[in-house]
């Protein structure tokens, strides 16, 4: 175990090194921070002089080691737009990001396991065949379209009359198609603050209202590739070897399904699972955009516009940071679940 | 009456294109504690036979006819549920490949474990110590301390002993052994066939072991089955057929062992192969291949291309042949002859 | 005894004859699926002459007629079947000319992927050693960021580098730059995957026997018993350019409103959801889903031919 993590420390830290470089070497090129300290009338000279004074004319290799003593501190300068700290920026929209992941990742497990599973066990079933089907289009639809479809259907809501409505059921089957509206999707509304900068759109009924539309819309785009992917393994598994023997010594078909295949069904959706930690956080930062969910993807969107070049390679760091430790995070989970991984030392 | 009793059993594969017959008209019987071979290339459908008996061959295959019955009741009627009251608890199964056979993330104790608790109402821990015996009667060395290792850190060898161990856990009638050493190492082999031939012995358990080895079925076998294209074409006790086959198939089996080559010259083959299961000749399936469809005297036996050949009894044994139903008629002496 | 020589079929008779053809006539949904991306294709590479009018000429744009519905909603204008967007321009004619924007993209895009997903791929599973490690490994981090993020980051950086205007004025080459960039890692990753398999293979020793050089025998030997994996991606690929796309222009990192794509008619259509004009960006967005669902479903089912494990013998 313990060399497991080492080894895994050294791999985190190239890994932060070589983002650091990136995030540096961006930094260096974009922008010109004496421009966004001093104003228009400031002569030239003086703009040279404040260089010098800063370290902005220093070789490269001396800015990036001050920059790496900095970050190392967690110090990133200032951001352009906010004027604070960006790590404080940071820290202030990350709550919202946090919880907009943990409901969207929630409703993932909470759906997919169940219907990737009915749709191996029964894969002719109608409604198997009506999963898959809507899997195909849910990743045909880019997730920013599905939260638009989605503001449309449930927030402003639609009329629809494609049946006569002079007759009894007409009327009631356009009501039925009808929607209202009415779901909030915009911003997070009046989260409940619980401790420093964290609030949260869990404590109220409301509160939870706001994540709705947010949530629906970003498992939207994962949700078909585990259903597909669960679907796929457990179909697999279903035909190995060790099933049959199960059924032959009388095991119950329940077990079967929900022991014997799922255990070895979770372990590529696992490792899968961590490689979608990426996806994730590009696909978070289309979804803030769409409902302006006040969290760290909009905040790089803004950075991005307003060529706030501090705040962006923080964000840049941070992000890298995340993905290091829920990767190890992912290869440790792996490796405690599969008894064929040795994580300890232990002989065979 | 046998404590197994196959008759005239029909398993099917439905494909799109139309059923395809993978077992056809296959009859045999079991006595307790009796040891049955079945043998046969890949594909004549010995495997088919072994899984049908417990009713667990993949769809699209069904048992199309026949019956199967086992201390006095029908099995080709039962539902599932009641069959999982057979399987594992009054007949087990040993399969091939050990490593695929157990499942990779659950302990060797869990799948002992689960097996008896299946069928039994005991305590774990009870369960537990029925398996450690098991297991010791399996000569695992340190059996203790495999019920929580996993299959991959036990050697070929000892898996399939595990396995056999699981297939003894509730002290079964029979056992179903498919190929149970062709996956092992040629020097376990001989071991584990051994342990498995004690055993059933030991404990008057029945054996069905279906295998391609001759070798092992005329040692470890009472009777036997020879299955060709999914029909049985030769059965009875395995002395007689090892030492006299009669079908012209089971004679080319036995002629093909490298024993029975002489040095220095080709081995004994059987030309062509098999025919697969949806492109069967007419009449007798293995004609295409038969030394014997033409007389001595040069004349063709019309029946062997013809009609598909049913049984004939000739002395302990019962053959599919039509030369040999031919042979036995003519030796067949007029009763006022006897004297 | 005579021997004879073989007779061996025209790639065309070779085609007729082959399970992809057969499998295809076979299959409803892959023949509508191509149907209909053959049809999108055509309607946007037509689309100059197809155009009822000129979206970008802004003669033909009259603000008195903006924001009015499609032809089956009460208040539309038989000029303008799907409607006006907000500055008064057709609605049909932009998403013709947004289509065609997109699938240049997409299109273009993939081609320098798989450029340079290819080569690499080939170089790092032949030669192996640390190219193979270093390139794995950068491909590996790539991947790990997931695509989009890559080209988000890319993006960004790019046009804060150039500045909005000539970010705006080369945008088509710059965003299948980013897209390219951003995806090689994936075709890299299949082609390695096939080289190493066959690299063990006989004839590869028996072609170093004959002395061919390595580049010989990676592209004339190797590469073409990787062409099948690299097919099937491919279509997935496109697909996930196209989104890409749509997913940069909506964050105003992609085409500009002057010459939008699907992706930024989205966009800006938004803003006008609320107010009612729901269509100025649904209907672009249907149309992109309808784009990237029949190549999904031809994907699938490319796939599901290629791929040998599912031969029915």
């Amino acid at each position: 175990m313990i060399a497991f993590l080492i080894k895994r420390l050294f791999h985190a830290v190239l890994v932060m090194f070589v983002i650091s470089l990136i995030a540096f070497a961006i930094q260096d090129n974009l922008g010109d921070p004496i421009q966004q300290m001093v104003g228009q009338s400031v002569p030239e000279s003086e703009r040279e002089l404040l260089r010098e004074q800063l370290g902005l004319n220093d070789p490269f290799l001396v800015q990036y080691l001050r920059f790496a003593g900095n970050a190392l501190q967690l110090d990133f300068g200032y951001s352009y737009i906010f004027n604070q700290p960006t790590t404080e920026v940071i820290l202030r929209h990350l709550p919202a990001t946090l919880e907009l992941v943990f409901a969207t990742t929630v409703l993932i497990v909470l759906l997919s396991v169940p219907i990737g599973v009915y749709s191996a066990i029964r894969p002719r079933a109608w409604l198997s065949r009506f999963f898959m089907g809507i899997s195909i289009v849910g990743i045909s639809i880019p997730v920013f379209l599905t939260a638009i479809m989605l503001i449309q259907l449930f927030a402003i809501g639609v009329t629809w009359t494609p049946f006569p409505a002079e007759t009894g059921w007409g009327a009631w089957l356009n009501d039925l198609i009808t929607t209202e509206g009415g779901m909030p999707a915009y911003g997070r509304g009046d989260p409940v603050p619980v401790f420093g900068t964290w609030a949260t759109n869990f404590a109220t009924l409301e509160g939870l209202t706001y994540l709705v539309l947010p949530a629906v819309s970003l498992a939207s785009i994962m949700l078909p590739l585990f259903i597909r992917l669960i679907r796929a393994e457990m179909l697999e598994v279903l035909q190995s070897e060790y099933v049959k023997f199960a059924r032959a010594k009388g095991i119950s078909l329940r077990r079967i399904y929900f022991l014997h295949a799922l255990k070895n069904t979770m372990l590529p959706v696992i490792t899968m699972g961590g490689v979608q930690i990426g996806t994730l956080v590009a696909y978070t930062i289309l979804t803030e955009t769409v409902f302006q969910w006040p969290g760290m993807g909009l905040m790089f969107l803004n950075a991005i516009q307003r060529s706030d070049v501090p705040l962006i390679i923080t964000y840049l760091m941070i992000v890298g940071l995340i993905f290091v430790i829920t990767n190890t995070l992912v290869d440790l989970i792996y490796g405690l679940v599969n008894p064929t991984v040795k994580l300890t030392g232990k002989p065979a | 009456m046998a404590l197994l009793d196959v008759n005239h059993l029909d398993v099917r594969f439905a494909l799109r294109r139309g059923d395809v017959q993978a077992l056809r008209d296959v009859s045999f019987s079991l006595e307790r504690g009796e040891r049955l071979g079945i043998v046969g290339e890949s594909g004549a459908g010995k495997s088919v036979a072994a899984f049908s008996l417990l009713n667990l061959i993949a769809k699209p295959g069904y048992i199309a006819g026949g019956s199967i019955q086992f201390d006095g009741r029908e099995l080709t009627d039962m539902s599932d549920r009641a069959l999982r009251h057979v399987r594992g608890h009054r007949m087990s199964m040993i399969f091939q490949d050990p490593m695929m056979t157990l499942n990779p993330v659950l302990s060797i104790g869990d799948q002992m474990v689960e097996c008896l608790k299946a069928h039994r109402r005991i305590s774990t821990a009870e369960a537990r110590a029925i398996s450690l015996r098991k297991l010791e009667q399996v000569q695992i060395p340190s059996p203790a301390a495999r019920l929580d290792q996993y299959p991959h850190e036990l050697s070929g060898g000892m898996r399939q002993r595990v396995i056999i161990a699981i297939a003894l856990l509730l002290d079964p009638d029979i056992i179903i052994a498919d190929e149970p050493t062709t996956a092992l190492d040629v020097t376990i082999q001989a071991e584990i066939m051994a342990l498995l031939l004690e055993l059933c012995e030991k404990h008057n358990v029945g054996l069905i072991l279906i295998t391609h080895d001759l070798g092992v079925v005329s040692q470890v076998t009472q009777r036997m089955l020879v299955m060709y294209a999914g029909r049985v074409i030769e059965q009875g006790p395995t002395r007689e057929i090892i030492n006299d086959p009669q079908h012209p198939y089971t004679q080319g089996l036995i002629n093909a062992l490298p024993q029975m080559a002489t040095p220095g010259s080709r081995l004994n083959q059987i030309p062509g192969s098999m025919p697969s299961l949806d492109n069967l000749p007419t009449g007798c399936a293995f004609h295409p291949r038969c030394g014997f469809v033409n007389r001595a005297d040069g004349t063709t036996r019309r029946a062997c291309i013809d009609e598909v050949p049913g049984f004939v009894t000739s002395g302990n044994c019962r053959v599919a042949c039509h030369m040999v139903a031919e042979m036995l008629e003519r030796e067949r002496i007029p009763a006022e002859e006897i004297r | 005894m005579t021997t004879s020589t073989p007779q061996v079929a025209s790639r065309w008779a070779r085609f007729r004859g082959s399970y992809l053809l057969y499998s295809f006539k076979r299959d409803l949904i892959a023949q509508l699926s191509l149907l209909v991306f053959i049809a999108l294709v055509a309607v946007a590479v037509l689309a100059p002459w197809l155009a009822p009018m000129n979206p970008y000429d802004l003669a033909q744009i009259d603000i008195m007629s903006s924001e009015l519905p499609p032809l089956w909603i009460a208040g539309s204008d038989p000029t303008y079947l799907l409607g006006t967007d907000a500055q008064g321009r057709d609605l049909l004619s932009t998403i013709l000319y947004g289509a065609r924007v997109s699938l240049i993209i997409g299109f273009g895009a993939v081609a320098l992927q798989a450029l340079l997903g290819v080569s690499f791929g080939l170089l790092a599973g032949y030669l192996g050693g640390r190219v193979d490690a270093f390139l794995m490994r950068l491909a590996d981090i790539q991947l790990s960021f997931s695509t989009l993020m890559v080209a988000i980051v890319v993006g960004a950086v790019v046009k804060a580098a150039f500045g909005g205007a000539t970010f705006s004025a080369y945008a088509v080459p710059l965003l299948v730059l980013i897209i390219g960039l951003a995806e090689w890692p994936q075709y890299a990753r299949t082609v390695r995957a096939s080289v190493l398999a066959e690299r063990h293979k006989e004839y590869v020793d028996a072609a170093r026997v004959m002395g061919f050089t390595s580049r010989r025998i990676m592209f004339r030997h190797i590469l073409p018993n990787t062409l099948s994996p690299i097919f099937v991606i491919s279509t997935v690929q496109v697909a996930n350019a196209i989104i890409a796309e749509a997913a940069l222009s909506f964050l105003g990192l992609g085409m500009p409103e002057t010459q939008p794509s699907l992706g930024s008619l989205i966009k800006s259509g938004f803003d006008y959801l609320q107010s009612g004009s729901w269509w100025i960006t649904l209907i672009p967005g249907l149309v992109l889903v309808v784009l990237v669902l029949v190549i999904n479903l031809l994907g699938d089912w490319l796939r599901d031919v290629l791929n040998p494990r599912l031969y029915k013998a």
